[in-house]
């Protein structure tokens, strides 16, 4: 007769069950690929495009060049200012929402801008922007301007519609964290004399930390990577890592320095990830256990706060 | 003294149609322990929040020594709080919570580390300075929140039903120390809570809040042998209530001595009072269960102002110290008497009362008392 398993052990069997067709699809479409384009990028380029199967550093080599080095500078200035700009707007906002008696309505418009393809949300944007445009038109007709303003095909567009293509991105991981934040703590940190903009500062923000990285991150990958906006709105000191994969895969046909770009992406994207696990973990383990509870580390906490206490005196 | 008086003039505040506070006004004195005490929605913790700036009245003035403070936001004001949810900082130690007030006012490293140990001496935390909140009990996190409270020196401690969230144990301890504090600081206590014996062991003052209203201030003393209302007398403790008609009065020592009609006892009894009540007039007659003595042998007692009724048990419920007993009357179908019985063993105690018993309840005319607004 078959002994009926333990449940445990048959609860992980069945487990591991179930996640075969996840694995496989992730392994057939993500790591597979992936390893392809590593690959690629240490091969010889094609002479019509693809690889030819020798390995080589050439693709690393061609990167080292004046102009892609000005793209990437570029690429990580119009990214960062992106992103803390992602991050101003979305605090306040996010803020506002968990405070707010209308939270599910709130959410739903943020959710809205999704329904529409974000293609044409940045057509809508050269609507906007563009020299006979709407601002300009408006303009135009009260009187302020004689002709149209340059408001497109540069920097600052690529920036402004980055930053609302991603806003939601920042601000629904902002909501759910302040949304969890006990806010009897500003009460209780203006109650000991600080202004509503400290007790923000210095009691909401450190409470909060997991969110705004999380937040920093679904923006800063994403608008990293990104490649339609700078190639819709931008001009032609826009260029952005993206457009340079992309012209390398269907104009210039070199297929191993596209994927030597993708591969600073990827890790780009790599060290934005560890570094929010990291700090999750950090701060779960803050919240479960507090510095550890042995005597001689208590006594080596004490110390380090005595020694940084003596030091603020001096 | 360093606490400051605090008045509280005719504030009023609504949130829509429902008046959270309506008209109230109290003075509370310099250095007093004084409690808000009243059911959840009273009124208390919204007339808390605004004395600490957290609220605005629609109405009113509030003052503290005669200087008004309803236009300083609340990091001005020379009040602290303690927060029922005790609110301390998850992300700093019990140190830097402890801190937090002289870190902000930018006092240097010195004074801020003296001070912090003196205050953590205080509420005796010693062990834990360098602990997250998080590691911290209910009752070591209160003393945290009270150690920061109190570091910033301010005039008046705000306590927002500080000791609700503890055990009844825990409760009791705090509280003695929370009393053995205000000795120390000497500053005024405004004390907010729904639980009567809190209240009644440590207050100087008691004001009872009811829907909005203060419906009485006074001692301890005062609120519970002499409530002024109706709402007063249950809330406080417990209290057989009925309502009666006084059918004559007449002096008595130095007092009034008064034969009421008592329609749910099926009786006339004697009801003492300071002050002379119409004839005629109908009000609420109330004696505390502790006040009436149970036996079941008819009490043998000379006094002509002893109320005498008999009755059977209907529900004795025993509590270890004391039994409680839920007395049916003769000759009335539905009123049931409380009563209290001390259990002392080695001396003479009479025999034990048990369910369905016939027993005499009495008490002394002078453990009566008349309520004289049943309106509230």
């Amino acid at each position: 007769m078959k002994r009926p398993l333990n449940p445990r052990t048959r609860e992980q069997l069945l487990g591991s069950l179930y996640g075969w067709p996840m694995g496989g699809w992730f392994t057939i479409f993500f790591t597979v690929p992936l390893a392809i384009i590593i690959l690629y990028s240490f091969m010889k380029r094609g002479l019509y495009g693809g690889v030819e199967f020798t390995l080589t550093l050439n693709a690393y080599r061609e990167m080292v060049n004046p102009s892609f080095a000005m793209v990437l500078v570029r690429t990580i200035w119009i990214s960062v200012t992106a992103t803390v700009l992602c991050l101003l707007i979305s605090l306040p906002c996010a803020y506002a929402m968990a405070r707010s008696k209308h939270q599910t309505f709130l959410l739903f418009l943020i959710i809205i801008p999704f329904w529409t393809n974000s293609l044409i949300r940045i057509y809508a944007w050269i609507f906007i922007l563009s020299t006979e445009g709407l601002i300009n038109s408006i303009l135009i007709k009260i009187g302020l301007i004689d002709e149209g303003l340059k408001l497109i095909y540069n920097n600052g567009a690529v920036i402004l519609v980055l930053v609302y293509m991603y806003l939601p991105f920042a601000i629904l991981p902002l909501f759910t964290t302040i949304d969890k934040f006990d806010f009897s703590l500003l009460d209780a940190a203006r109650d000991l004399g600080a202004t509503k903009f400290t007790s923000l500062r210095k009691v909401m923000l450190p409470n909060i930390k997991s969110g705004v990285s999380t937040a920093f991150i679904f923006t800063f990958i994403p608008i990293f990577g990104a490649y339609t906006v700078p190639l819709l709105v931008g001009g032609k000191d826009s260029t952005m890592i993206g457009n340079i994969i992309v012209d390398q895969v269907s104009k210039t046909r070199n297929w191993p320095l596209a994927s030597a770009f993708s591969m600073i992406l990827t890790l780009v994207s790599l060290i934005g990830v560890f570094w929010m696990l990291y700090t999750g973990k950090r701060e779960e383990q803050m919240k479960k256990d507090g510095p550890k509870r042995t005597p001689q580390a208590l006594e080596s906490t004490v110390k380090a706060h005595h020694r940084a206490a003596s030091k603020g005196a001096r | 003294m360093k606490g400051v008086e605090v008045t509280v003039e005719r504030v009023t505040r609504s949130y829509g149609d429902f008046k959270a506070l309506d008209d109230v006004s109290v003075t509370i004195e310099k250095g007093e322990f004084f409690s808000l005490l009243g059911p959840s929605g009273c009124g208390k913790t919204t007339l808390l929040r605004i004395i600490a700036g957290f609220d605005y009245p629609d109405s009113g003035r509030v003052a503290f020594d005669n200087k008004d403070v309803l236009s300083l936001p609340p990091e001005k004001r020379q009040s602290n709080t303690i927060f029922q949810t005790y609110a301390l900082f998850p992300h700093l130690t019990v140190y830097e919570n402890v801190a937090f007030a002289l870190r902000l006012k930018r006092v240097d490293n010195k004074t801020i580390d003296a001070k912090v140990k003196e205050y953590i001496r205080l509420v005796q935390l010693e062990e834990h300075l360098y602990k997250k909140p998080s590691m911290l009990s209910g009752g070591q996190k209160q003393r945290v929140a009270i150690a920061r409270a109190l570091i910033n020196e301010p005039s008046v401690l705000l306590l927002d039903e500080p000791l609700s969230a503890l055990d009844a144990k825990l409760r009791q301890n705090l509280l003695i120390e929370l009393d053995h504090i205000h000795d120390q600081v000497g500053i005024t206590f405004i004390y907010v809570t729904h639980d009567q014996s809190e209240a009644l062991s440590v207050s100087d003052r008691i004001a009872v809040m009811n829907k909005g209203k203060v419906l009485q201030i006074g001692t301890p003393y005062e609120i519970y042998e002499a409530p002024a209302t109706r709402f007063v007398a249950q809330f406080i403790g417990e209290a057989n209530i009925f309502e009666c008609t006084i059918l004559s009065c007449e002096p008595y020592e130095e007092e009034y001595l008064m034969k009421v009609d008592v329609p749910a006892l099926g009786a006339v009894i004697q009801v003492t009072d300071y002050d002379p009540q119409p004839i005629g007039s109908t009000m609420d007659f109330t004696v505390r269960p502790e006040k009436v003595r149970i036996t079941l042998a008819p009490p043998r007692t000379t006094k002509a102002e002893v109320n005498i009724l008999k009755g059977i048990v209907e529900e004795p419920v025993y509590s270890g110290f004391q039994s409680k007993f839920y007395v049916k009357l003769d000759g009335v179908s539905e009123t049931l008497v409380k009563v209290y019985k001390q259990h002392t063993v080695f001396l003479d105690d009479g025999p034990d009362i048990e369910w369905l018993d016939e027993v005499y309840v009495s008490w002394h005319a002078d453990d009566g008392y008349l309520v004289k607004d049943s309106s509230q």
